[in-house]
């Protein structure tokens, strides 16, 4: 989380903050065994989307576009910061139909929303998407047997499911492996741990940190610390892991890590566990890292593509606190409680019970 | 009654222990005898980057205890046998013996802390964290039965565990007291020679010391010093203050071992999915008997 601390606290944090963000700040520096220097607390929060909008014809925004969109997000920050209204009615039954956390009857509020506040630069240009490659800025096609694998989860609770299927699915809330691996506090939400890491709705930050035989990146959610030898040859795949085998090695002052060996559990955007990730690490400035990954998995899209955004120093002030996701996922036990009331309910006909 | 086996068990335990005082060096001297010097990093301080692991029992006990033949145990027929939830593991399920690593093998406790330590000890199977794969807490972390990693440069350090993917980032600078508590509390390292001296504050009161119910306050300071003795060992010591649990510090100390097989990496091993029955099962459609 990135949010305001009293001012003393803030005083005191800012220390912390610099002792880190000197090492990035050595931009262009080299560690004492020679390798370009990465290191440091990188926040990677952008309000870009993925994908280019289909309203938006060009891979850049305009600076009157990048303007008025980032004035738009900072009205809506600051009206969600407002104090409800004491006065107002309680939400429709079942909430008001749309998507997301709890169907708009209140989910997360402001002061736990983090994703940025500007749309990022790469060589000046003020980026429409992510995605690069395809030009278009979209996710290229799914292949048919994507497609067909991708419908089967829709029609059947599977164990570990993708963050959208699961509260459609019937029976989706029958045993808690069926459940989404976020809601589990076994992995954080959005691809955010990745490969490919993706910006997500808070808990943006990332720590590098290197040694002459490894990088370590933490990603704040869920404390997941990528632990990347510097090799050529990947383990073997009957050691698939959950964010993937990952080596690294040095191309120029570029670090290039590979990643394979996927369990079937993550299913990035409906890929299989032989999706291959490749992610390259380029200083922008003495202040950033461009972050570039490329997806590969032909049983999944009809072509490789590739998406980019920067990573940058956190600011004074700005620390990752620990996401102990697990520890206090309380309302876990009461999404399935919940589920077994209405279960009761459904029994006896009350209306309003029927999913 | 349970109660009643649980603190025979102590008993006895202590009575053995006692018998082994005598026997344990001080852990302060082999530090000072320590003339070892570790390999550098290019920036001229030991190196300490690689994985850990401790062989000991000391996440069992942290003092000096028999095998017997469960963790929770329940009052037999003629001696304690199994508790129920345990009873199928059989031998697997029973806990070795150990030397203790606290020296001259005393908890200090307060009256009433010690008191809250035996229940914790009678209440295992509801109360030690690492049952729900909690977060290990500080220093828990470097003896549980899984290896952790060092990864050290010029300007940071940062140490993973593979025991429920457990982090603590090791600040170079001291950023002051910790904005909010946590599991893993707040570190800050420096070095004083060869060893790297880690103090670790801002911790919550949630995590133990060990699956005997050893416990602390949300006051507690763990103060760890990481020294190498040889290319392949650190010895590892930690003073625990906690003005509220314990009436003075008390230390821990053990070696670590480097895991030197050409493979060697920390495994996956995120327990939240295991224990998801334990915690949830009961709340399945149609649960499972229990």
């Amino acid at each position: 989380m990135r949010y305001q601390l009293p001012a003393g606290i803030a005083a005191a944090t800012a220390v912390a903050a610099f002792s880190i963000a000197t090492v990035a700040g050595q931009g262009g520096g080299k560690t004492p065994w020679g390798h370009p220097d990465i290191q440091g607390l990188y926040n990677t929060a952008w309000l870009t989307p993925l994908e280019r909008p289909a309203k938006v014809d060009a891979p850049s925004l305009t600076p009157q576009q990048a303007a008025a969109a980032e004035k738009a997000a900072a009205d809506q920050r600051q009206r969600r910061a407002l104090p409800s209204d004491p006065t107002r009615t309680a939400p429709p039954f079942g909430g008001d139909g749309s998507t997301g956390a709890s169907g708009n009857v209140g989910g997360y509020n402001n002061f736990w929303i983090d994703n940025g506040e500007e749309y990022f630069s790469v060589n000046g240009e003020r980026r429409a998407s992510i995605v690069v490659d395809p030009p278009d800025g979209r996710i290229p096609p799914t292949t048919p047997e994507a497609r067909k694998r991708q419908a089967a989860r829709f029609a059947a609770p599977t164990a570990d499911a993708a963050e959208n299927i699961a509260t459609v699915t019937r029976g989706a809330y029958d045993n808690p492996e069926v459940r989404p691996l976020a809601e589990r506090c076994i992995l954080g939400f959005g691809s955010v741990s990745g490969p490919p890491m993706h910006p997500v709705l808070y808990n943006n930050f990332k720590q590098i940190v290197q040694t002459p035989t490894h990088v370590m990146i933490l990603v704040e959610m869920n404390h997941d610390a990528r632990i990347i030898p510097f090799s050529k040859t990947h383990g073997p795949n009957t050691n698939r892991k959950w964010l993937g085998d990952s080596i690294a090695w040095w191309e120029g002052d570029t670090l290039v890590i590979e990643t394979t060996n996927f369990t079937t559990k993550t299913r990035y955007r409906g890929a299989t566990e032989d999706l291959k990730v490749t992610e390259r690490f380029t200083r922008m400035d003495d202040k950033a890292l461009l972050y570039r990954f490329t997806i590969d998995d032909p049983a999944t899209w009809t072509r490789p593509w590739s998406g980019e955004f920067p990573f940058v120093m956190a600011k004074a002030g700005e620390q990752l606190h620990e996401y102990a996701c697990h520890e206090g996922n309380h309302s876990f036990t009461g999404i399935l409680k919940g589920e077994r009331l209405l279960d009761g309910e459904r029994a006896k006909g009350i209306k309003g019970s029927a999913r | 009654m349970l109660r009643a086996i649980g603190a025979t068990a102590l008993a006895l335990g202590a009575a053995f222990a006692a018998l082994f005082i005598t026997e344990r060096p001080v852990a302060g001297q082999a530090a000072q005898a320590n003339t070892y010097k570790a390999p550098r990093l290019a920036d001229g301080r030991p190196n300490l980057n690689g994985i850990w692991q401790a062989l000991n029992t000391a996440n069992y006990d942290l003092q000096a205890h028999v095998a017997r033949p469960a963790m929770a145990l329940r009052p037999g027929p003629v001696v304690p046998v199994p508790a129920r939830e345990v009873l199928y593991l059989g031998a697997v399920g029973s806990v070795p013996g150990g030397m203790g690593v606290v020296d001259g093998d005393d908890i200090p406790y307060k009256p009433e802390a010690l008191a809250k330590k035996k229940e914790n000890q009678e209440k295992w199977l509801e109360r030690d964290p690492e049952i729900k794969c909690y977060l290990p807490g500080v220093p828990r972390a470097t003896y549980m039965a899984y290896p952790f990693q060092i990864f050290q440069s010029q300007s940071q350090v940062f140490i993973a565990y593979e025991y429920a993917g457990a982090v603590r980032n090791i600040f170079t600078k001291d950023p002051g007291p910790a904005p909010v508590d946590s599991w893993m509390g707040q570190s800050v390292g420096r070095w004083e020679g060869e060893t790297f001296v880690v103090v670790a504050t801002g911790f919550n009161d949630q995590s133990w010391f060990d699956r005997s119910g050893n416990f602390h306050s949300d006051k507690l300071k763990v103060t760890e010093r990481y020294t190498a003795t040889s290319p392949n060992h650190l010895l590892y010591e930690a003073t625990i203050e906690d003005p509220e649990t314990f009436t003075r510090p008390w230390k821990i100390s053990m070696p670590l071992y480097r895991r030197i097989e050409p493979n060697a990496q920390l495994m996956d091993f995120k327990c939240v999915e295991f224990v998801e029955e334990l915690m949830y099962g009961e709340w399945r459609k149609t649960p499972l008997p229990r």
